[in-house]
């Protein structure tokens, strides 16, 4: 018997169809990678079967958890399926647990609701799935909070009260996606050993291929609602018969075109040097101040004319910090920042605004990062305010539609407002933002990471060719080791602040010395190894 | 924890200090010499310099301060001007209906808020919701002493089931007593109620929307189990600062509804000695409801962390 077996699910939110004839089965002890773009109705899929659907939803077909279907049970044996039969994880760990109960009383919740035994008893179950997760009884006793917790521990707390009635289908909605490499490695470990073990059918769903190239033993390819191709992991890597499959996987591995290699130059561009920020931490008590903790070290290094920089660390280590260091949006406690050997800022000393307007910054997010009120005429044209005289009239027509055409935009875009573009036209937006102005350096600051991975080849693509073509350099900053590798010519690794490990990126990642960049370089899934395994 | 609620309170004795400081020099300094004031510009030469002996004007300031808040510490306000007795016995007579007619007030207006707010919360866009909206909308928009009007008319006059307004005392028992509260309780209820019950709706609503409740349906706990295990604590935090603002607003801010039921509490008290220009009762009952506010925010600080754990954690 099938752990899951969908057939024929349609669904229509608000009379609007979401979900296509999808059909799909998991065996007990398997995994079942659910792979698409967002929009593509994998996350839908995973809610129909946990029936929490949105309001106006309404579905057909046929839905089977363990053998039973779910359209002939009303909502108290829905409730008594969820968390007893079907567990789930979801995206967010941040926020997936309520901050006002302790983490043993929410993963003793699970048992308590659909076994009725007391809490004490309940409270031995939950020590026993903690420590099954991963978390010791030692470090992590019950009454801890969500808030002691980092977002890998917290996750595996959502883990442990999925897992702590052992249902026999676990559905898994990018569990992985907020989380460091190497954290990341390890639930997705554990996981699989989870399975395994318990027998368990485990639904993964994701954006990214290389996440279930390793792990899963069938895969099913969605886009818009259909399930475009699905069968065994490796009859579906080997063959890739369907286009959007070959699409999907050459976006993900994609490497953009550089025209050129970069010549060092005697000034380099931006210039870091022996850099430290410290924040002022609240004291321990009235009389006791503490001291500053060191977010950034003693950082030093060059980006010479038309070079693309990486910056990779995991979440904590200080990459954002010196990035709003470099950008001189923070002040120095110590070194210089000089940008085409003129000081920027230095200790002490604040942003000299004409030298800071030649260096601009794409952040992540593409929806956060633009005022939805203004046109985007006023959106890109912002770095303006920082010089003396700024074009008017004609002249900063002209800047505006070079700016949206160098992005592949165009000037009758000017007008419009925000929310009439998606992911990757804001991104794009962001870009002309940042050009408008000319500068010398831009810092992508997980630029990409946000986007599907279409959209993501396309913005690197151009990114790559925008620096070819107009000598510009980049820092880029990312957790994602395959997309730095994909468009920088150097890397720069980032640990508590220091910069513990830098070189030529194709010589960084195919021999990293040491030992944290081993250990990153090691968790990072690679698609193309997984392609290369051979048969089992 | 204990670190906490040193902390609050020291910044609570702290804040008691500043606002006595500037309480004192607003009424002493400012205005030119209160003695001149209080008799105003007529005055009797004699009579002013006797006014000045009995308040002490003509010691040196900073004297005048420590004297005054040492009064205070041992429950010394000084004397009325107006009344001829100790503002401190004026204060407490005022204060035995004022305090049982907030809390009564603030506990009526929690008791319909809660319900109001998690009906309307939990079946949002529903007949119950828009319901609850409309009557806190007539709620929040009519004035307080309308309804005491209404309720005057309907439950004292015609009813004749409450008296229409004074105050029998403690002494004639508790029953009587709160009964003689009630009208002018649920008349100062009413308004803070339909406030409490929005705030309650919107604030569970943005609780619903957040991921935890996701994860404790995937939990297979049912709606309404969700939302009185998870939602409803982390709802609180808003709630809890509206009812501390509430009861500060009550306790002086009552001066329309005791004058419609004739009661003598702080709010007429503070009229009658603004208009009758006793200083002195004046800056007691400032200084008295500065206290309440400050000790109440106190409470609430309390409250805070019992709610939620995150403010109870020592920063490391």
């Amino acid at each position: 018997m099938s752990a899951l077996s969908i057939s024929n699910l349609k669904l229509d939110i608000h009379g609007h169809t979401v979900l296509h004839d999808i059909d799909l089965t998991l065996d007990p002890g398997k995994i079942l990678g659910v792979v698409g773009e967002s929009g593509s109705g994998k996350s839908m899929t995973a809610l129909s079967v946990m029936q929490l659907l949105p309001r106006g939803s309404n579905w057909s077909g046929e839905i089977r958890v363990g053998g039973v279907s779910l359209s002939g049970l009303d909502e108290k044996a829905l409730c008594q399926m969820r968390g007893r039969d079907v567990g789930m994880i979801f995206q967010e760990p941040m926020t997936a647990l309520n901050p006002v109960h302790t983490i043993g009383d929410q993963v003793a919740e699970t048992v308590r609701v659909h076994t009725g035994v007391s809490r004490r008893e309940a409270l031995a179950v939950a020590r026993d799935m903690l420590n099954r997760v991963g978390l010791p009884e030692d470090r992590f006793p019950l009454d801890r909070y969500p808030h002691d917790l980092s977002g890998g521990q917290r996750q595996r707390v959502v883990i442990a009260q999925a897992i702590a009635l052992r249902p026999k289908l676990l559905i898994a909605d990018e569990p992985t996606t907020a989380l460091d490499v190497t954290t990341q490695a390890q639930i997705l470990d554990l996981l699989t050993g989870l399975v395994r073990e318990e027998d368990m059918g485990l639904m993964l769903i994701t954006h990214d291929l290389a996440v279930v190239a390793g792990l899963a033993d069938t895969i099913a390819i969605m886009k818009q609602g259909e399930v475009v191709e699905a069968g065994p992991t490796r009859e579906i890597f080997r063959e890739m018969r369907h286009p959007y499959t070959r699409a999907l996987f050459s976006a993900s591995a994609h490497v953009p075109d550089r025209g050129r290699k970069p010549e060092p130059s005697a000034v380099p561009v931006l210039s870091v040097d022996n850099v430290v920020r410290d924040y002022q931490q609240p004291r321990r008590n009235l009389f006791v101040k503490r001291p500053p903790f060191r977010a950034v070290d003693r950082v030093g290094f060059e980006i010479h004319h038309g070079e693309n920089v990486g910056l990779v660390g995991e979440s904590g280590c200080g990459k954002s910090t010196l990035a709003r260091a470099i950008l001189a949006l923070d002040a120095l406690q110590g070194g210089e920042i000089r940008l085409n050997g003129h000081v920027v800022s230095s200790a002490g000393e604040g942003p000299h605004p004409e030298l800071r307007a030649r260096m601009q910054v794409v952040f992540q997010d593409p929806y956060g990062s633009f005022n939805p009120r203004h046109r985007v005429r006023r959106l890109v044209t912002e770095p303006f305010h920082l010089i003396k005289s700024p074009p008017t009239g004609k002249e900063l027509d002209r800047r505006i539609d070079r700016a949206l055409t160098e992005v592949g935009l165009s000037f009758s875009d000017a007008d419009k407002y925000i929310h009439e573009f998606s992911g990757g036209q804001r991104q794009r937006i962001a870009i002309a933002r940042a050009l408008i102005i000319e500068p010398a350096l831009i810092v992508l600051d997980e630029a990409v990471s946000a986007l599907d991975v279409s959209i993501r080849a396309q913005i690197l693509d151009l990114l790559a060719e925008l620096s070819d073509r107009l000598d510009l350099s980049y820092l880029f900053i990312s957790h994602d080791l395959s997309v730095v590798r994909a468009i920088t010519d150097r890397v720069l690794v980032m640990k508590d602040g220091r910069i513990v490990e830098e070189g030529e990126t194709e010589n960084l990642f195919r021999n990293p010395q040491h030992p944290y960049t081993q250990a990153l370089v090691a968790a990072t899934p690679s698609l193309q190894a997984a392609l290369a395994a051979p048969a089992e | 924890m204990t670190a906490y609620l040193l902390r609050r309170f020291l910044s609570l004795s702290l804040s008691l200090v500043a606002a006595s400081l500037v309480i004192f020099l607003v009424m002493e300094v400012v205005p030119g010499d209160p003695a001149s004031f209080m008799l105003g510009i007529n005055a009797d030469p004699g009579a002013l310099a006797a006014l000045r002996l009995q308040m002490g004007l003509d010691e040196p300031l900073p004297l005048r301060y420590i004297t005054w808040v040492a009064g205070l510490l041992q429950g010394d306000f000084g004397v009325s001007y107006t009344y001829r007795v100790p503002v401190s016995e004026l204060i407490s007579e005022r204060v035995m209906i004022s305090l049982p007619l907030t809390l009564y007030a603030l506990a009526l207006s929690t008791l319909i808020a809660f319900p109001a707010g998690i009906i309307a919360a939990a079946r949002r866009n529903s007949a119950a919701d828009l319901s609850v909206m409309g009557a806190t909308q007539l709620g929040v928009a009519i004035p307080n002493f309308w309804f005491a009007m209404i309720l005057v008319l309907i439950f004292a006059i015609n009813l004749r089931w409450f008296s229409a307004g004074g105050f029998p005392g403690w002494d004639a028992g508790f029953g009587p007593a709160l009964k003689a509260l009630t009208l002018p309780a649920i008349a100062l209820a009413l308004p803070q109620a339909s406030i409490l019950a929005r705030v309650m709706r919107s604030s569970l609503i943005d609780t619903l929307d957040e991921d935890f409740m996701r994860t404790a349906r995937a939990k297979g706990l049912s709606r309404s189990q969700a939302l009185w295990r998870h939602a409803l604590r982390n709802a609180l935090i808003p709630v809890l600062t509206i009812i501390g603002l509430q009861f500060s607003f009550l306790l002086a801010g009552g001066i329309i509804i005791e004058n419609v039921f004739y009661l003598p509490g702080l709010g007429r008290l503070v009229f009658q000695a603004i208009t009758q220009r006793d200083l002195i009762v004046v800056r007691s009952v400032v200084i008295l409801l500065v206290f309440a506010v400050i000790v109440v925010t106190f409470l609430v600080d309390l409250a805070y962390a019992a709610a939620d754990p995150r403010l109870r954690r020592q920063r490391r």
